[in-house]
C-alpha cells in the first residue's frame, strides 16, 4: 500500500513533465467526453490514450494490476446499459426482460468506452506523477496555500501507515475475542470497533505530526522551495497532445455523424 | 564550543522564572515555579517521574504548546490553558523565536514529513525561508552529519529503520541550523543498535555545532556521558519548586539514586529485583505439567503482507523469514530475539495464530487446542483466546471498552466463564484503583500491565507477548518480568519477542535467535528432541 503510492524506479518521459500540464491535458480530454455519449469519440480517445501509455511507463499488465477494478467497472456499466436501455434496431437477444437490441448494443458500448476513456487517463495520472511534485506545481504555480497544499501533502504520507495500522488494529483485537468472522451483523459491529480504533490512533499520529511540522517553523506566512515547480517545452508538447485527441475525438465523432450531447438527447 | 562558528550556529540560552504550564481540562498543573537557567552549549537531562512535566516543558520550548496570549483565535487550548511566570530562549518567548530550537519526539513514523529523504530534510529550511542554494548545502551536510549521505536524496522515507528515521529527524533539524536541540525520548522507540545510533549521531553533531541540548530520557546509562548536567523535576502538584535536584550527572546519580530507581528511572547500573524462578517440578493446580508440548511450528515462513491481487490472479506474499521451526511447551519461556527486520513480531503473529503461515506450519496439539482444530488461524475468535493470548506492543491497539473493568470482563463475558480471576488480576496488577478510568488515559506503565492482565482474562495456556518491555520503565519492567515467572511456575508457556537481554535472563528458557535477511541462527539451547503427539501426525 505504501509502497503503490510512490513511483518506484519510472523513468518514463511524463514523469518529468509539469503535473498541472498533466491535469490540463486530461481535463481536455475527460470534458469532450463528458459531453457526448457516442462510441466513436470514445474509442479515437481511448486509441490515443493507448498510444500515449508507454510514454507514462506503463505496460498493458502494469496497466490491468493498477486499473483492474475500474476497468471491470467500465465493462459492468457497458453490459448493463446494452441490457436496460430502451431497444431500436434490431433485436440480438431477447431473454425475458432482458433484451438487447442494435441501438441498445451502440449506446452500451458507446457507454463502456467512454467509461475506459475517462478512467484510464486517471490512472495514467497517477502513475507518472509523484504526489510531491503535485504540490510543488499547486503551491507554487496554481499558488494555492501553501499551508493546505503541505498538510494535505503529510496526511497523504500518513495514509499508507494508516492501511498497515488497521491490519495491526484487527489483529490485536482479534487477540482480544472480536472476530471479523460470522454473519454480517457480527462482522459489521466489528468494522464499527476497528474503525473507531483506527480513528484513534489516527488522531494521534496526526497531532504528533502536526508538531513536528510546527517544531520544523511550519505554518508562517512565507517560505521559500528547495524544488523549483517550472514549465518546460515538454509541458506545450503534453497540453498539445491533450488538445489534439480532444479536438480528434470530435471531429471523428462529427465525421461519423455519431456526435450525440448528453444533453441534448431525447431519450 | 568547538566549530560553531563554520556551522553557524549560534548556541541559544533558556531562562525559566516562576515558570507554570497547566493544561486545558486539568486541575493540577503539569509544570508548577519552575526556575532554571541554561547556558548556551550546555548538554543538559531531564529526569523524573511520569507527570513531572518533562514533556511538557519541551513542547513549551519548542514553542508547540498552546499560547495563551496568541492573537490566533484556531488555538483550542487557548480558552483553558494557564500559564504562568516567564520562560525564555535568548530572553525572548520561544513563540517568537521560531526556528531557534529543533524538536525530536519518540515515534519515529510522525517525524518524518515528506516522502523523499532530501525533500524531508529540507522541509524546515523552507519554512524559515532559507535561500534555495543555501537549502540543498545544508541538506547535504546534515546528512552527512548523521551518517545518511549514503543515500540518494530521493531516498523514500518509508523504507527507513526507526533508527534511520530518528536520525533523518535529526537531520532535517540540523538544516533549519537551531541553538537548541530537544529531545523527547528520541529513542524509547528503538532497538539497542538504533539507541546508540541515535546517541552518537546527536554527539557528533553538538561537537560540531555546539548548540545546547535538553533531552527527556528513560535510559540514563546510554545518555549520560553525552551530557554534563542533569536536571530533576517533580510532579507540578509539589508545592514547592519544579527542580528537585541539580547537578553534574555523576553528583545527581549518586545523590538521588534511591529517590528516581523509586520512580522508575533507569540508573545506570541497575537492574531491579524481580522474583525467581521455582525450581521446576510437578504442578498440582494447574492440572498440565511442565514440559508438555502445545504448540508447534515446522519450517515455518512468515509474512504480514496479505496475497497480492494480480488482476484476478492471486500472488503469495514473499516471506520475510523462513524455515523457522520452534516448539511452545507448558511452564517454559520461549524468547524470540534477533535484530530489527528479522520478521521477530511477524513470526509470534504467525505463531498466535493471528496471520496465515506463508509456508510450512503451525499445529496445537490436542492438549491445547481441546477439539477446536489443530491450525489456530482456523479457530474462532473466542477459541483462540482462551488458548492463546496476545499482548501487541502498543496497548491502545487491543482496548475495546471504554472502562478498565469493562475491558477485563470482555474476555470472561465472551467466553461465558472465567470472570471470578478479574479481581484477582486487578489485585495482582496494581489496577484496583483504576477501575472506572478509561483506558486510553492511563500512563504508559498502566496500559502495559492493563493488557497483559485484559488478555490473561481469558485463561489462555500460552501466551504471546511483542516487545513487552518497549519504553517502559524499570518499576513496571520489574513488575511485569516477576509476573511472568509466576505464570510461567503455574505451567502458562510464555512466548516472548524482546530486545531486552536482562528480560529475556529472568525468564529463562529457550532463545530462539533469528538472523537478519530470514535465516535461522542455531538456537543455544535446545531441551528436548521435538515429538508431535499423535493427533497433529494424523494431518
Amino acid at each position: 500500500m505504501r509502497e503503490a503510492l510512490t513511483l518506484a524506479g519510472n523513468r518514463a518521459v511524463l514523469t518529468r513533465a509539469n503535473p498541472l500540464a498533466k491535469f490540463a491535458a486530461v481535463f481536455l480530454i475527460t470534458l469532450v467526453l463528458a459531453l457526448s455519449i457516442d462510441w466513436m469519440s470514445a474509442s479515437v480517445a481511448l486509441a490515443c490514450e493507448l498510444l500515449v501509455f508507454p510514454l507514462a511507463g506503463l505496460t498493458a499488465a502494469l496497466l490491468w494490476q493498477r486499473g483492474w477494478p475500474l476497468i471491470l467497472a467500465a465493462a459492468v456499466g457497458g453490459w448493463s446499459t446494452s441490457i436496460l436501455s430502451p431497444d431500436s434496431g434490431r433485436l440480438l437477444l431477447d431473454v425475458g426482460i432482458w433484451s438487447m437490441s442494435e441501438g441498445s448494443l451502440q449506446l452500451g458500448l458507446g457507454f463502456l468506452l467512454r467509461g475506459l476513456a475517462i478512467a484510464l487517463p486517471a490512472v495514467l495520472l497517477m502513475s507518472c506523477t509523484d504526489p510531491t511534485d503535485l504540490a510543488d506545481a499547486l503551491a507554487q504555480k496554481a499558488r494555492l496555500p501553501h499551508r493546505f497544499v503541505l498538510g494535505t501533502l503529510a496526511a497523504m504520507r500518513l495514509v499508507g501507515l494508516m492501511a498497515e495500522e488497521w491490519q495491526t488494529i484487527g489483529m490485536a483485537r482479534r487477540a482480544r475475542g472480536v472476530g471479523s468472522r460470522g454473519n454480517p451483523w457480527q462482522r459489521m459491529r466489528a468494522t464499527l470497533g476497528q474503525s473507531f480504533g483506527l480513528l484513534v490512533q489516527a488522531i494521534r499520529r496526526a497531532t504528533r505530526l502536526a508538531v513536528t511540522m510546527e517544531a520544523r517553523g511550519f505554518g508562517g506566512a512565507s517560505r521559500t522551495w528547495a524544488r523549483v515547480s517550472t514549465y518546460s517545452v515538454l509541458d506545450v508538447w503534453v497540453v498539445l497532445g491533450g488538445v489534439l485527441i480532444a479536438a480528434g475525438a470530435v471531429v471523428a465523432a462529427l465525421w461519423a455523424g455519431t456526435w450525440n450531447m448528453v444533453w441534448l438527447e431525447g431519450s | 564550543m568547538p566549530g560553531h562558528d563554520d556551522a553557524g550556529v549560534r548556541p541559544a540560552a533558556v531562562t525559566a522564572r516562576g515558570w507554570g504550564w497547566r493544561h486545558a481540562g486539568r486541575a493540577k498543573p503539569a509544570v508548577h515555579a519552575l526556575d532554571l537557567d541554561i547556558r548556551p552549549g550546555e548538554r543538559v537531562m531531564l529526569l523524573g517521574p511520569s507527570g513531572a512535566g518533562k514533556s511538557t516543558l519541551l513542547h513549551a520550548l519548542a514553542g508547540v504548546l498552546g499560547d495563551s496570549d496568541a492573537d490566533d483565535a484556531g488555538t483550542p487550548d487557548r480558552e483553558d490553558a494557564d500559564e504562568s511566570g516567564e520562560l525564555f530562549i535568548d530572553g525572548a518567548p520561544p513563540r517568537s523565536r521560531r526556528g531557534r530550537a529543533g524538536l525530536m519526539q519518540q515515534d519515529p513514523e510522525t517525524q518524518v514529513v515528506l516522502s523523499r529523504l532530501g525533500d524531508d530534510v529540507a522541509f524546515g529550511a523552507e519554512n524559515l525561508s532559507v535561500p534555495r542554494e543555501e537549502i540543498w548545502r545544508r541538506v547535504h551536510e546534515a546528512l552527512d552529519d548523521v551518517g545518511l549521505s549514503h543515500l540518494p536524496l530521493n531516498h523514500p522515507t518509508s523504507a527507513l529503520s526507526g533508527g534511520q528515521k530518528q536520525r533523518l529527524a535529526l537531520a532535517g533539524i540540523l538544516a533549519m541550523r537551531p541553538g537548541l536541540i530537544l529531545l523527547d525520548e528520541p529513542t524509547a522507540n528503538l532497538d539497542p543498535d538504533g539507541v546508540l545510533e541515535v546517541r552518537d549521531a546527536v554527539g557528533r553533531c553538538l561537537d560540531k555545532t555546539g548548540a545546547t541540548l535538553v533531552v527527556v530520557e528513560h535510559r540514563v546509562a546510554a545518555w549520560k556521558d553525552l551530557v554534563d548536567r542533569i536536571v530533576v523535576l517533580q510532579p507540578g502538584s509539589a508545592s514547592d519548586g519544579a527542580v528537585l535536584i541539580d547537578g553534574t550527572p555523576d553528583e545527581v546519580l549518586e545523590q538521588a539514586r534511591g529517590m528516581l530507581t523509586a520512580a522508575g528511572v533507569w540508573v545506570p547500573g541497575y537492574v531491579p529485583e524481580t522474583r525467581r524462578r521455582s525450581a521446576t517440578g510437578a504442578l498440582p493446580s494447574s492440572g498440565h505439567s511442565t514440559g508438555q508440548l502445545l504448540l508447534a511450528a515446522e519450517n515455518l515462513a512468515v509474512s504480514r503482507e496479505r496475497p497480492r491481487r494480480r488482476g484476478f490472479r492471486s500472488v503469495p506474499p514473499e516471506p520475510v523469514l523462513r524455515d523457522v521451526t520452534a516448539q511452545v511447551r507448558a511452564g517454559e519461556a520461549l524468547t524470540v530475539t534477533g535484530p530489527n527486520g528479522a520478521g521477530k513480531s511477524t513470526f509470534a503473529l504467525t505463531l498466535a495464530g493471528l496471520l496465515p503461515p506463508v509456508g510450512g506450519k503451525v499445529s496445537a496439539t490436542v492438549e491445547l487446542s481441546g477439539g477446536a482444530g489443530i491450525d489456530p488461524y482456523k479457530w474462532r475468535a473466542e477459541q483462540l483466546i482462551a488458548r492463546i493470548g496476545t499482548v501487541f506492543q502498543e496497548p491502545e491497539h487491543q482496548f475495546v471498552t471504554g472502562r478498565v473493568l469493562d475491558e477485563l470482563q470482555f474476555g470472561p463475558r465472551h467466553l461465558g466463564h472465567g470472570e471470578e480471576r478479574v479481581d484477582e488480576l486487578l489485585e495482582r496488577l496494581r489496577l484496583t484503583h483504576l477501575v472506572d478510568a478509561n483506558p486510553y488515559t492511563l500512563s504508559g506503565g498502566e496500559k502495559r500491565r492493563l493488557s497483559v492482565a485484559t488478555v490473561l482474562a481469558a485463561h489462555p495456556q500460552v501466551l504471546v507477548l511483542d516487545e513487552p518491555t518497549f519504553g517502559q520503565d524499570a518499576n513496571t519492567w520489574a513488575e511485569l518480568a516477576s509476573f511472568l515467572s509466576e505464570l510461567l511456575d503455574a505451567g502458562t508457556a510464555v512466548v516472548s519477542v524482546t530486545h531486552d537481554e536482562e528480560f529475556t535472563q529472568v525468564l529463562g528458557g529457550t532463545e530462539l535467535r533469528l538472523g537478519s535477511g530470514g535465516r535461522l541462527q542455531p538456537s543455544p539451547a535446545e531441551p528436548r528432541p521435538a515429538e508431535p503427539t499423535s493427533e497433529q501426525a494424523a494431518t
